[in-house]
């Protein structure tokens, strides 16, 4: 789950953080008074879950409190991304003395997390990556002890910070790595941290990512959810313990299991269609799940055809044909519908479908081939 | 033979008394498999399926020698669940559990090695040597006995290509689901290298999907130590960027992830890459036969 920058902001600050104060808008006016109450001139900017709002004009600097309200309605309702903007955050203007990039993430390939700083900040660490890979220091937690404040010393000196300033990077650097732990993100980044002109660090903007499966223990950060960020249907489909990602194609897909899942768009493409999603229906296949499956798929006006693909395991074809039949009772479909049903019991489903006048195919490949013909047909 | 489960298994099923653990219980006992025990705590001096049940997995090591455990306990326990067992010397661990949060994983994976065990998961359907032992929830009758070791981080597109293989007379020498998290106990590479060792496994494939670098560093494994043939497939071709993989997750991997890499990896590496998992079995025996 991701959050904004503004709510990234106060969790850091809880953690001692220094960051940059500001307020959140979500109209011209109130805009206009957030400006007037900090004073100066302030940064009006986006709040929308994806990065390159400034170069899509999603960040401004205003001089004035009219300017400020000027500014957020530019941005109120500018799409970013496919991101509707609903609110903006203004802040004071900082005094940039110089920009660094600071982040914690976990590192797969070696099952520790990773702490990564860099003297380029305020650019994207991806660019950095690809263009001057040696300007990204790392050092890994360890699983056991953590992250040690040497080795945030040590990535300070390898940036060519001042002596001076040693000791405040590392402590906000262990701080992130807290934050990274005790939060469980997947992901925690500062960029850019700032030194001001005084000489103070300054967290300017931020971005954080939380682990779905730890949400539970975690009741503040379901908190931040912001559903104007979420695909409703997503998360209807999630409420049904479902697995659904929209995609732009023609045939809509409903698959026991995500591996399946992803190999039965595969197949479509393979074939020469599109898929219009990527679905799971989770372990049970019986009538209700399939049923939810199918209002989540039909949902989208672009569907021409749905394919069925279920390998019976400890679920079983006759169950889920079963299931398929009850759930057209319920919902109504009106695109040609094609069953894949193999494994346990799928003989036995076949003949269920075939009373219901459905006909199920054992080959995925040929389901596939049937489904792509019957949304071109 | 196989790797890692056989006759000599010895099976404890940690959270046996559940809706899931009595279920697979059962139907790890009806295939074959030697479940000896099974633990809930407070449960003591219970049975499913013939299997006694003990409070604490040391009570039941103690009184069955159990070597193996496998865990069907909710993601809050299943942490915990997986320190019991190797506290208790079991050797090989395998964990079901989906939805274990990654920061609870990092440790686990840590302290696991260190104390010389092995873990399979989490987020896994298990593994399977045909014949001999079932420890976890694949369906048992699609699997035949045979050569053919395979290694996948999908449950049901595992069944999908046991099926296949099945079908067109490629036994299986063992099959193993390592699961779908980011931090898994038993990477390909450690599988491949099982299977490289065993002396009755002729040929291996190995399913992988989008997302982190596994397949590529198995890649780079297999280029160097692999002799056998071998086949593959990776799912998610069409799945969409940045749908599941974290921002800077990509950095570290070096912009790696996507399916097409990943195939490229393997071939390059000499494995017979499928576009559609039906073309495993074909590609395998083409791999056999060169």
């Amino acid at each position: 789950m991701n959050v904004h920058e503004y709510q990234a902001a106060k969790v850091l600050a809880t953690y001692g953080i220094p960051v940059n104060p500001g307020k959140v808008a979500s109209t011209p006016d109130e805009a206009e008074a957030i400006a007037r109450e900090l004073g100066g001139t302030v940064v009006v900017k986006a709040q929308v879950h994806t990065g390159g709002r400034g170069k899509a004009g999603g960040v401004k600097l205003a001089h004035t409190p009219v300017e400020a309200g000027e500014a957020a309605a530019a941005i109120l309702g500018m799409d970013i991304r496919g991101h509707t903007v609903h609110k903006v955050l203004i802040a004071k203007g900082a005094d940039i003395a110089s920009e660094f990039y600071l982040g914690v993430v976990l590192d797969r390939p070696n099952r520790k997390v990773l702490v990564m700083a860099s003297a380029e900040g305020g650019v994207e660490i991806e660019e950095v990556a690809k263009t001057n890979p040696d300007a990204i220091v790392k050092r890994l937690g360890d699983p056991l002890v953590g992250f040690r404040p040497y080795q945030a010393r040590e990535m300070g000196f390898e940036m060519g910070l001042p002596a001076d300033k040693i000791n405040g990077f590392a402590a906000i650097a262990s701080k992130l790595y807290d934050v990274y732990f005790n939060e469980d993100a997947t992901l925690v980044e500062i960029n850019p941290l700032i030194l001001t002109g005084d000489g103070q660090w300054l967290a300017l903007d931020s971005k954080m990512s939380f682990d779905d499966n730890a949400l539970a223990r975690h009741p503040d950060t379901e908190d931040m959810r912001d559903l104007n960020e979420e695909n409703a249907t997503e998360l209807e489909a999630k409420r049904n313990g479902i697995s659904f990602v929209k995609l732009d194609g023609t045939i809509g897909c409903i698959v026991n299991g995500a591996g399946l899942a992803m190999a039965t768009m595969d197949a479509v493409k393979l074939h020469g269609g599109e898929p219009a999603n990527f679905l799971d229906v989770g372990g049970g296949a019986n009538a209700s799940q399939v049923a939810k499956a199918f209002t989540l798929v039909t949902a989208d006006r672009n569907v021409r055809a749905i394919l069925i693909n279920i390998f019976g395991g400890i679920t079983r074809g006759d169950e889920v044909a079963n299931g398929i039949r009850e759930a057209l009772g319920q919902v109504a479909v009106e695109v040609p519908i094609v069953v894949r049903l193999s494994g346990t019991n799928a003989e036995e489903g076949k003949s269920i479908l075939a009373e219901a006048g459905i006909t199920a195919v054992t080959s995925m490949d040929l389901a596939a081939a049937e489904v792509v013909k019957a949304a071109n047909g | 033979m196989s790797i890692l489960v056989n006759n000599d298994t010895r099976l404890l099923v940690q959270g046996i008394t559940g809706r899931e653990g009595s279920f697979h219980t059962t139907q790890m006992v009806e295939y074959g498999t030697n479940v000896v025990a099974g633990v809930t705590p407070g449960r003591k001096g219970q049975e499913i399926a013939g299997v006694p049940v003990f409070d604490t997995v040391q009570d039941a090591v103690e009184a069955t020698q159990a070597n193996t455990s496998i865990i069907y306990v909710p993601a809050r326990f299943a942490p915990d669940a997986i320190y019991e067992a190797v506290d208790s010397g079991i050797e090989l661990v395998i964990c079901i559990t989906e939805g274990v949060p990654v920061n609870d994983m990092v440790p686990v994976y840590h302290y696991v090695r260190q104390q010389g065990a092995r873990l399979i998961g989490p987020n896994c359907p298990g593994l399977i040597t045909p014949g001999q032992a079932k420890v976890g929830i694949m369906p048992g009758f699609i699997h035949k006995p045979g050569k053919v070791g395979l290694v996948s981080r999908s449950g049901t597109l595992t069944y999908e290509v046991v099926n296949a293989l099945s079908e067109a007379g490629l036994g299986q020498s063992t099959a193993v689901g390592i699961g779908g998290d980011p931090v898994i106990g038993t990477s390909f590479i450690d599988c491949l290298a099982l299977f490289q060792e065993d002396p009755d496994t002729e040929a291996i494939v190995m399913i992988g999907e989008i997302g982190g670098t596994d397949e590529e560093d198995a890649a780079a494994f297999i280029s160097a130590n692999v002799t056998k043939p071998m086949a593959g497939f990776i799912a998610g071709q069409t799945a969409p960027p940045g749908k599941r993989m974290g921002h800077a997750g990509a950095i570290i991997s070096g912009g790696a992830g996507t399916a097409a890499e990943k195939m490229k990896a393997l071939e390059a590496a000499g494995v017979r890459v499928a576009q559609s998992p039906s073309q495993v079995p074909g590609l395998l025996q083409e791999a056999m036969s060169a």
